[in-house]
């Protein structure tokens, strides 16, 4: 039986009221500067009335975020397919730092799983078996390739497909549609991305088979097998499945297809907005708010460096609201 | 046994009043209940549609008082509120059927009535100027609870005059 997630719905139908609309983002696009668009923000709400910086702020936020999701959703457990990348994350950071003798300090996110530090210590002492259960062999597997091959892509590839696996896993243990849906997805576009990735580098099959993760939508052995003839066949495999709409992106530029993916998940999560039990509208709510983070750190990176407002246009996501 | 069923009419009678009364009630607790957890929930943000949201609380409500108003026609007719009188086996299971529409519909009427209310508080949430519709779908639903209380009550009365 699912969980009843009515009191939370009713929060977040309250909250969506808050998120950032298209004029939203329009009035920060035309904003002459940085210190205006920030001053705009803070008639919105963000921050927490003191006297931010820019990067502050948007920590702020997110921290605001996830506070307010832990006061909604008591069971921490229902959300770990949005946290969980962020534990691979640090397990990257922490595997990198130990090996380069330097100190992790500002790099890890701490809206995680299991708390970072404990990784980094469970690491350090190779006390792998201290680690939860889905860090376990990954953080040991990704410390003795580093130390023997001295191959951060390869450390890499072995954590993210590591990451990969395990939110294929918790979809396919969710039984929402939603949660099955974004987890699918989240697997896809990154499929997608080291295809497109390898096609380009022209990688060896060995290594695109070890990178490329296992999903429903698409047939991982073709998807390897078009990334090692080439980019042009990753994009006519592409081209015959139901992410066709994704190999104009792909042909504009890596962003353009990050931003395709954003807008792709945004469009499927809309229908959340009419679902008063489940936790779609809780997902749909906290993507939302991460693409609207996300949004205003390029506005703010953009004004900073002093680029157009047609530029930043192009790169900023669809609304959920 | 024969002795007992033919004076088992006040019992019957009395079942019907118990059912009517504890099924319509349970499905107006549910309803209340799950329409004031969205009620809660959207106070936490914005306690001033606290006047809005109680009201869309309240709709499901309704089904527990019908079932009370049918338990205590039934209890009146067969003499146990003012004066005793002389119930049938027939009578006695008459009631009771009379009863189950009431029983059952306010049952249900009011768990489903209460998604509907939890659904218009959302929307209610978000946009607040739109209460007038919103509290229009919930209050379809209440329309088959009338009915139901219309069949129980009719069919009460009915019996009363046999």
């Amino acid at each position: 039986m699912q969980q009843d997630y009515t009191y939370a719905v009713a929060r977040i139908r309250f909250k969506e009221t808050q998120l950032l609309s298209d004029s939203d983002i329009d009035a920060l696009l035309s904003s002459k500067d940085t210190e205006a668009v920030m001053r705009l923000l803070r008639d919105k709400g963000w921050g927490d009335n003191s006297d931010l910086s820019a990067e502050q702020l948007l920590s702020a936020e997110e921290e605001k975020l996830w506070a307010f999701v832990d006061e909604c959703v008591s069971e921490r457990s229902d959300l770990e397919f949005l946290r969980v990348p962020n534990d691979f994350h640090n397990l990257k950071v922490a595997v990198k730092c130990i090996t380069r003798d330097i100190k992790p300090d500002g790099l890890f996110i701490y809206n995680a799983v299991c708390d970072p530090e404990t990784v980094y210590e469970c690491v350090k002492n190779r006390s792998y078996k201290d680690l939860p259960e889905f860090l376990m062999d990954v953080a040991q597997e990704a410390m003795t390739a580093l130390l023997q091959t001295s191959d951060g892509q390869l450390c890499d590839i072995i954590i993210d497909k590591a990451c990969m696996d395990r939110v294929y896993t918790l979809g396919k243990q969710s039984d929402n549609e939603i949660i099955r849906l974004y987890c699918e997805l989240f697997v896809v576009c990154a499929d997608i991305k080291t295809a497109v990735r390898c096609a380009k580098t022209g990688k060896k099959p060995e290594f695109i088979r070890r990178a490329i993760a296992e999903c429903d939508t698409l047939d991982k052995d073709k998807l390897s097998a078009a990334a090692y003839e080439g980019y042009d066949a990753v994009l006519s495999y592409i081209s015959l499945t139901e992410y066709r709409s994704a190999v104009d992106a792909i042909n504009t530029s890596m962003s353009a297809f990050e931003k395709w993916c954003d807008d792709y998940l945004t469009a499927v999560m809309k229908p959340q907005k009419w679902e008063p039990f489940t936790i779609g509208p809780i997902v749909a709510y906290i993507i939302a708010r991460q693409n609207e983070i996300k949004a205003v750190r390029m506005i703010l990176s953009a004004k900073l460096n002093g680029l157009s407002e047609e530029t930043i246009k192009e790169r900023l996501r669809d609304m959920y609201v | 046994m024969s002795e007992f069923f033919q004076n088992s009419g006040l019992f019957f009678a009395l079942l019907g009043a118990a059912v009517a009364t504890l099924m319509a009630g349970i499905g107006s607790a549910i309803g209340v209940g799950k329409a004031g957890v969205a009620a809660s929930g959207v106070l936490a943000e914005d306690p001033s549609l606290f006047g809005k949201v109680l009201i869309f609380q309240l709709l499901p409500a309704t089904q527990g008082i019908y079932g009370l108003l049918v338990g205590i026609l039934i209890l009146s007719n067969v003499g146990l509120i003012g004066g005793v009188k002389e119930v049938t086996a027939l009578q006695g299971l008459l009631y009771f059927a009379a009863s189950l529409p009431i029983a059952f519909c306010g049952l249900y009427s009011a768990i489903y009535q209460s998604k509907c209310a939890v659904a218009g508080i959302g929307t209610v949430a978000k946009k607040p100027d739109q209460f007038g519709k919103a509290i229009l779908m919930p209050a379809m639903v209440e329309t088959y609870a009338i009915l139901a209380l219309l069949i129980s009550m009719l069919a009460i009365i009915g019996i009363a005059g046999m």
